[in-house]
């Protein structure tokens, strides 16, 4: 579903955040991908959804190759792809309804429609009673569900997560992460997620990528590289999560 | 009464607050419909964002910072020639407008820039995200987002373009300014003078406090 073939980036300013790295995502799956800060996790899910272009190498999803993309095919492929972030990014100006509609009227859903979607969107995160309230008004995970209900609005096949649950207290963490973990297992969504916890690796992740300084330093599934770690970055990791 | 403001003609300063009142009203209308496209570009075109072109930045900046640095007073006397050409007069309230827009679009834009900085980048990029093209991250994510800075931007440039309206008396614009040059300075009238600037100060203060509400009304962070 999603493959990473060699890619490298490199900034304006020369600095190197990914080196050669390969990776393949397969449909259904959850994929968890863990390193420190620095360690280069943002860049690589920004590369999935075209928000950052390679400098070498290639990044397909469901083998449309990204850099060979125009911008309103890359605009279409987008609509695929569902992301939500650390900091929500959430429009303060619109209402819980008005921003989880936001994606269907850029797609042009005519309002009967983005309506009757909107109100099953947040039936399914649990916020029917919240939509006309602004997100200022909002606790953090509930901020985060309308995140996820406007992520799933254009009906993607990939959600990407961007530090999802680190501004989140540990209660609500683990509400987020159960959410996320239906969804993947009800719809079929593909999961792509960054993080720097292994504790939300295991909660959600069949699979898992070890990144440090820009390189994929282990892969494969959630229990073979906890159980049997030989890197020392998967070890630091495991070490820092109280083991 | 009549000792206090003996030569006060009242119809006079009704007739000179309308003009004033017109020259504002169009000349803020203009320059907020100059001044937002002027600002998204400067933003835009700015390092990092989503049109980045130095070139462009530079060269609307330069002649942004070109117009700015241009006393008012000076830019009245300047822009005649042209104001003739656009409004077929250089003289009264008509004549008046097009300096008073190329004085104050170009302070708006700068506003309007700083307002859409704050938005922040998160914002932008989860619009991108959804599948937005530029046109629609700036109508649908970016003016929304910026709207009570772009109000308060405004503010800030009807309560100058006050003072422009009363600087343009210098060159027969009319309205209160004029008035007060007129009278109030040059026949030592002090009545006349207090009153035009009793009524410019009511009316600064009436457009700060509109503009406070509305950009108020319009914050939901």
């Amino acid at each position: 579903m999603i493959e990473l073939d060699d890619v490298t980036k490199r900034f304006a300013d020369g600095t190197r955040a990914l080196e050669r790295v390969s990776l393949t995502v397969p449909r259904g799956a959850a994929f968890g991908i863990i390193g420190r800060s620095g360690a280069g996790k943002s860049t690589l899910l920004r590369l999935i959804n075209g928000l950052e272009r390679p400098s070498e190498g290639d990044v397909r999803v469901d083998g449309i190759s990204l850099p060979g993309l125009s911008d309103g095919g890359l605009r279409s492929l987008r609509r695929r792809i569902g992301m939500i972030f650390q900091s929500f990014g959430l429009l303060d100006s619109r209402d819980v309804a008005g921003n989880v509609a936001l994606p269907l009227e850029l797609a042009g859903v005519p309002r009967a429609d983005r309506e009757v979607r909107v109100a099953e969107l947040l039936a399914r995160v649990g916020l029917s009673d919240k939509a006309a309230s602004y997100p200022s008004r909002l606790s953090g995970g509930q901020r985060q569900r309308v995140g996820i209900a406007r992520a799933l609005a254009t009906r993607p096949d990939i959600l990407l997560c961007d530090e999802a649950t680190s501004a989140l207290d540990p209660e609500t963490t683990r509400s987020i992460l159960a959410l996320l973990g239906a969804l993947n297992r009800e719809l079929g969504l593909t999961i792509v997620l960054i993080t720097h916890e292994m504790a939300v690796v295991r909660a959600v992740c069949d699979q898992v990528a070890v990144l440090e300084a820009g390189r994929i330093v282990e892969t494969g599934p959630v229990a073979s590289v906890f159980g049997g770690a030989r890197h020392d970055a998967t070890l630091r990791l495991l070490g820092e999560a109280g083991r | 009464m009549s000792g206090l403001f003996a030569n006060i003609v009242w119809s006079d300063i009704w007739q000179a607050t309308l003009d004033t009142l017109v020259m504002l009203g169009a000349s803020l209308a203009l320059t907020i419909a100059l001044g937002i496209p002027l600002g998204v570009l400067l933003f835009l075109t700015g390092t990092g964002q989503l049109a980045e072109s130095r070139l462009l930045n530079r060269l609307i900046g330069m002649a942004v910072n070109v117009l700015r640095s241009v006393p008012f007073v000076i830019l009245l006397i300047v822009m005649i020639p042209l104001t003739l050409l656009v409004m077929g007069t250089s003289l009264g309230v008509a004549g008046a407008i097009p300096p008073l827009v190329v004085g104050a679009a170009p302070f708006y834009a700068r506003l309007v820039e700083g307002a859409l900085r704050e938005v922040p980048r998160v914002t932008v990029e989860a619009t991108q995200a959804m599948g937005a093209s530029r046109l629609q991250i700036v109508v649908k994510a970016l003016l929304p987002e910026a709207l009570p800075g772009l109000i308060a931007g405004a503010t800030v440039t009807a309560v100058a373009l006050v003072s422009f309206t009363a600087m343009a008396g210098v060159v027969g614009a009319g309205g209160l300014g004029d008035l007060a040059i007129r009278y109030g300075y040059q026949r030592f009238q002090t009545d006349v003078m207090l009153v035009t600037v009793a009524l410019m100060v009511l009316l600064v203060q009436l457009i700060q406090f509109a503009g406070d509400r509305l950009a108020r009304h319009f914050d939901h962070r």
